[in-house]
């Protein structure tokens, strides 16, 4: 018992952090049909910001979060405008990928060139900071707010996709494009507005997520695997389908790492395979 | 061909020999994390030889001597092994130095006696690297080195029960060896070992599993870089801390640049290491004084540079034993037994091991004038590579 409460709420929070930042990248890739390579690379602009606004300019955490989320858009609109622009459903998915892959370097770089080679702090609020007591454990206090993000981000897209006039017009845009049109539904400011909400998401999870996943400049690619395995396990597009996936995930990680440390990741890619194998479209996925 | 042209052929190929015996510049290929997570350590090494540089020129017997840095970013063997080659062929380096982490400075050392280069190791601390080629010394620590200490400090602070992580690759490993070994020697009891693999980001699961164990104190190595910071955060943030598990390690978990970060929840953590910033000597106040002159931030300055520092003066040393030729086997011989003051202390090199006997010391992490040092409690004098040597 002391073993499950042990590990329990320690893969919660993995698994809401890899949620956090892969839903971003499962609305992208299952609504807009955009293989975006690059969505780690926006989660690391976020931890970028508001670790520069918390060292440099002495913000207060949740500034710093705002900070990073609305920063990230607006560096993204260039790239929206001139690239994605042209690769929103239509575009095959190899140019897809090229594409973004080479956005992904290009970030990387300027990434490394203007904040340097070394890992970057996110400092925590004192609020943050320290153990909680659970009664059956200590836990970091931050892993609770990350839950807490998690949980607010699910609940809040749900509510957006499936019940309000703006997830009604992106799925009519998404299902037939030249319908949606026809019927007075712009859609291309439909698409940059759910370009600018996963763009804003990654940099929210690669803020809240910086204990876990630190931020550095290989950030963007260290861990886009890891994201794109979420996205796949969970069905793209699919909110339920990514939470799923990623406490799923988060679980297998984190059991692998305090049972077997020394096996590393091995017990994240089995789980992969398993679930995968027997579920080829992803837990909650359509086939296409 | 005729005559003319053969005789300008004959003129070029002169002037070709006469160039090669003048060439007076000794060039030295240095080997180290530029850029990357753990680039703070590269540019170290740069500190520290710009620092001997500064204090004794760039000639030595009369010969220029020419750094050249070559990038490692990683634990990657092969990629440090093709450095090192393109450094010996195209370069035509008399000297390899430098080598952050273990696996790269042991793929590169089956090169050095093929191609007649002697390496100084500026701080991969498994002890069997200096094993792998004659021509190798070092100028850091071993692993062996510093835990030996470390475990009979853990004995001496009434630890019963430790848990023992590393990180899982050479020295790691060497770390765990060394405290097992010694700690269960004094009567102690080891109740649980973790290997960390060195991707390790996430400490939570780890932390949960000692403390599970009841361990009374853990022992931890991780190289110096980005992860130890995580790690020491979990150590505070899963209340082991709190709970009164103390945390022991070598001075990498706890270098200086570091401890901004860790904050006051780090205060007490104990280490063992040659080297602190706070070390009180003149030596190393004049140091630090020649590396601030040299542009370098007080903040910034590890282990790595004291390394670089030294085995500057190794090269040196060497360069002029040898008067600047070719020839490896007089060159090591030359510095077998060196002994000097070094900036952490007295410190010379075994002649059998062709490593760095220093003294290693036990820190505490306090507070001073609002800034966080490694304060050094006790001293452990002339240690050697308790790895290699026969004790």
């Amino acid at each position: 018992m002391r073993t499950v409460f042990g590990i329990l709420p320690d893969a919660l929070a993995y698994g809401m952090v890899l949620f956090t930042i892969s839903i971003g990248l499962s609305i992208m890739m299952g609504l807009m049909r955009v293989v975006n390579l690059a969505h780690g690379a926006f989660a690391m602009i976020g931890g970028y910001l508001a670790s520069f606004a918390l060292v440099s300019l002495g913000v207060s955490y949740p500034v710093a979060i705002l900070i990073a989320v609305i920063g990230a858009v607006i560096i993204s609109v260039p790239f929206e405008f001139l690239l994605y622009r042209r690769i929103y459903r239509k575009s095959d998915e190899l140019t897809q990928i090229l594409l973004t892959i080479g956005i992904t370097f290009f970030i990387v770089g300027v990434a490394n060139y203007i904040f340097g080679p070394t890992s970057k702090p996110i400092p925590l609020p004192e609020l943050l900071k320290g153990p909680f007591d659970l009664g059956v454990r200590m836990i970091p206090t931050h892993r609770l707010f990350v839950i807490g993000c998690g949980v607010v981000t699910a609940v809040a897209l749900w509510l957006l996709i499936e019940k309000t006039e703006f997830g009604v017009r992106l799925r009519a845009a998404v299902d037939n494009g030249d319908m949606a049109e026809a019927l007075g539904i712009r859609t291309q400011i439909v698409y940059s507005a759910t370009f600018a909400l996963a763009v804003g998401l990654a940099a929210f999870g690669g803020v809240v997520g910086a204990e876990l996943l630190p931020v550095e400049p290989f950030y963007a690619l260290r861990y886009m695997v890891t994201f794109l395995v979420v996205v796949s396990v969970g069905g793209a597009g699919s909110v339920s389908g990514a939470l799923a996936a990623s406490l799923l995930l988060g679980l297998a990680d984190t059991t692998g790492k305090y049972l077997a440390p020394e096996f590393g990741e091995f017990f994240f890619y089995v789980a992969v395979i398993v679930i995968v194998y027997i579920f080829p479209h992803g837990l909650f996925g359509r086939a296409h | 061909m005729g005559w003319g042209l053969r005789s300008v052929y004959a003129l070029a190929a002169v002037s070709l020999i006469a160039t090669g015996a003048r060439a007076d510049t000794i060039k030295v290929g240095v080997i180290g994390t530029m850029s990357g997570p753990y680039a703070l350590f590269g540019k170290n090494y740069k500190m520290g030889i710009d620092a001997w540089v500064a204090e004794h020129g760039n000639k030595v017997a009369g010969h220029t001597v020419e750094f050249v840095y070559r990038d490692e970013v990683s634990p990657n063997p092969a990629q440090s092994k093709a450095l090192a080659q393109e450094l010996i062929v195209k370069e035509k380096v008399q000297y390899l130095a430098g080598l952050y982490f273990t696996p790269n400075a042991m793929a590169v050392a089956p090169l050095l006696q093929e191609a007649k280069v002697p390496m100084v190791v500026m701080n991969a601390a498994t002890s069997s690297i200096t094993e792998k080629s004659p021509y190798i010394v070092r100028t850091s620590f071993t692993m062996f080195q510093n835990t030996v200490p470390a475990a009979k400090v853990a004995k001496q602070k009434g630890a019963t029960k430790v848990a023992i992580a590393v990180s899982d690759y050479g020295p790691g490993i060497d770390a765990e060896t060394a405290f097992k070994k010694t700690f269960e020697a004094e009567g102690g009891k080891v109740v649980e070992a973790v290997r960390m693999p060195l991707s390790t980001t996430d400490f939570g699961p780890i932390m949960q599993r000692i403390k599970n164990s009841g361990a009374d104190m853990i022992f931890t190595f991780l190289p110096a870089g980005p992860p130890t910071l995580g790690f020491v955060k979990a150590y505070i943030d899963n209340g082991l801390k709190a709970g009164g598990v103390k945390l022991m390690s070598t001075g990498d978990v706890v270098t200086e640049p570091d401890l901004p970060n860790i904050g006051e929840a780090g205060l007490g953590i104990l280490s063992t290491y040659h080297y602190a910033v706070s070390h009180d000597s003149p030596e190393n106040k004049a140091f630090l004084a020649l590396l601030q002159k040299g542009g370098a931030k007080l903040d910034e300055v590890t282990m790595t540079s004291v390394a670089a520092y030294d085995g500057a003066r190794l090269i040196y040393k060497m360069i002029e034993a040898t008067s600047g030729k070719s020839d490896p086997d007089k060159a090591i011989a030359a510095v077998k037994g060196m002994k000097w003051v070094s900036p952490r202390g007295e410190v010379s090199i075994d002649p059998e091991t062709r490593h760095i006997t220093q003294n290693v010391y036990l820190r505490e992490v306090e507070k001073v004038d609002g800034k966080l040092i490694n304060r050094e409690l006790e001293t452990f004098k002339a240690q050697p590579d308790w790895g290699l040597a026969k004790q």
